[in-house]
């Protein structure tokens, strides 16, 4: 089968990632805000894009379009797209630009969807929907440029000697991490919800409301992580269509061994398997394996799941209790440190001279230009349009207050209802 | 302190933009990007430690 068709049929599948990223979020929500974040990821993936088609391709761009480029010590280095916004002149005909800006679409609804885990039962429907316009209009598309549309991080390997450059497969970086930085940066923004610390700092637990949601959503995002990663890895990396096979084994084999490590790490700790934190466990390995998931073998593809599921785990912990951030999702420890240490791995394990010191540096422009830009970008739109719920709404729950009806009707019951306020 | 974490994220990542752009070999450029890791690292921390104190502020 030709390559480009292949490619396509794989990219059909990854809506599904997106499906089961909105299933988590919502499942590890309040039961009064599960409407509410379902409808929010359905508005998000169009927001996202939206935004994409109106300007985001225009400064991602391809590696076969125009860009602007700056000459540094005689190193021509690629730093931003020159493409039309609106995709004005780009042919929809089956090419692999064509494709390009397809997955890249599907790419920014991915990253857009990642914040609403760690805004859950606070973020507006308007906020969340103005910063995926931000993400998926500037800061998706700048990083991405500089990974996939032939930028500098690309160019590491040719001007450097570094490896092939900073890789990226399926998007651990561009997808995952800059999704879950944004995450960071709205939590922060946000604050905590009502009730989650005590006035000492002592956190309290506020479970999911339906852990089934939560582990469909995880098959779920299986399938749209395989197509995602065969995509990916066909189109911006030339992989023959034979080799998809082992991007296949390799991400299966990465989110199952993270499963199976958080769920044998919780079970030591916590004397029982904690279901919530398996299932960030296996997205954390899926958000992990996708870099290096056409350049690894498949035990490199273990060990990078398993070290994700258990950072994941941990991580999850150091958020919530050290760093006191609210993140009902898991979206910073599952995307975010999964997203990173799925590239530092994908270094490690290529066995390509100076590929980590690429990666490395690919780690230090999400640490140093993403975060704080898409945190600066989400104050400023803070200041204008406030991002978090009134405290009522809180109170009442996101479906009643902001959207009028619940998403369980027959069961209105909340304990805090019947407490002294 | 919030600002002075952010900046000191940008300058490391300034560091690595410079140490791939002007140095030429692989070793230098190792080390260099490492100084500019570790100087976000610092800002970070200055960062997290700053939304504590804000946290911690509130109650």
């Amino acid at each position: 089968m030709n390559a480009m068709a292949l490619c396509f049929l794989f990219s059909l599948l990854v809506p599904l990632a997106g499906a089961g990223l909105a299933l988590i979020n919502a499942g590890l929500g309040r039961s009064r805000s599960a409407a509410h974040a379902m409808l929010a990821s359905l508005a998000i993936v169009g927001v996202a894009a939206l935004a994409y088609f109106a300007c985001g391709f225009a400064w991602q761009g391809s590696t076969e379009l125009p860009a602007h480029a700056v000459t540094v010590a005689g190193k021509t280095w690629n730093w931003l797209a020159a493409v039309p916004f609106f995709l004005r002149g780009i042919a929809l005909d089956g090419s692999p630009l064509s494709i390009a800006v397809w997955l890249g679409m599907l790419g920014a609804g991915l990253a857009a969807l990642i914040p609403l885990g760690s805004g859950a039962d606070r973020w507006r429907l308007g906020a969340s929907c103005a910063s995926a316009a931000l993400l998926a209009g500037f800061t998706y598309p700048l990083f991405t440029h500089w990974v996939w549309g032939g930028g500098w991080l690309a160019q590491l390997g040719p001007h450097n000697g570094l490896g092939r450059g900073f890789l990226d497969a399926g998007g651990s970086s561009s997808i995952q991490a800059v999704g879950g930085l944004t995450a960071l940066s709205i939590a922060w923004i946000l604050g905590p919800r009502r009730g989650k610390y005590a006035p000492d700092g002592t956190p309290s637990a506020i479970p999911g409301h339906n852990a089934v949601l939560v582990l469909f959503g995880c098959l779920a995002a299986l399938m749209g992580w395989l197509g995602l990663n065969c995509a990916g890895s066909i189109l911006y990396y030339g992989l023959e269509p034979g080799r998809t096979v082992l991007v296949a084994v390799n991400t299966l084999l990465g989110a199952a061994a993270a499963a199976l490590a958080s769920a044998a790490f919780t079970r030591t700790r916590f004397g029982k398997p904690d279901a919530s934190l398996v299932a960030n466990g296996w997205v954390g390995g899926l958000a992990a394996g996708s870099a290096g998931c056409a350049f690894m073998q498949p035990m490199a593809a273990v060990v990078t799941g398993a070290a994700a599921g258990i950072l994941v785990v941990f991580s999850v912990e150091w958020i919530e209790l050290r760093l006191a951030v609210d993140d009902p999702g898991g979206a910073i420890a599952v995307h975010a440190m999964g997203g990173i240490w799925g590239v530092l791995a994908a270094g490690l394990f290529t066995g390509r001279s100076g590929q980590f010191v690429a990666q490395l540096a690919g780690v230090a422009t999400l640490l140093g230009f993403v975060l704080p830009l898409t945190y600066g970008l989400n104050r400023a739109l803070d200041r204008f349009y406030r991002q978090r719920v009134a405290a009522e709404g809180e109170r009442r729950g996101m479906d009643l207050f902001e959207l009028g009806a619940g998403a369980y009707p027959e069961f209105m019951t909340h304990t805090e209802d019947f407490s002294q306020r | 302190m919030e600002l002075a974490g952010f900046l000191l994220l940008v300058a490391g990542w300034a560091i690595v933009l410079a140490a791939v752009a002007v140095l030429k070999t692989v070793p230098l450029e190792t080390v260099f990007i490492l100084a500019g890791v570790a100087t976000e690292v610092v800002g970070l921390v200055l960062v997290i430690r700053t939304h504590l104190a804000v946290r911690s502020a509130r109650g």
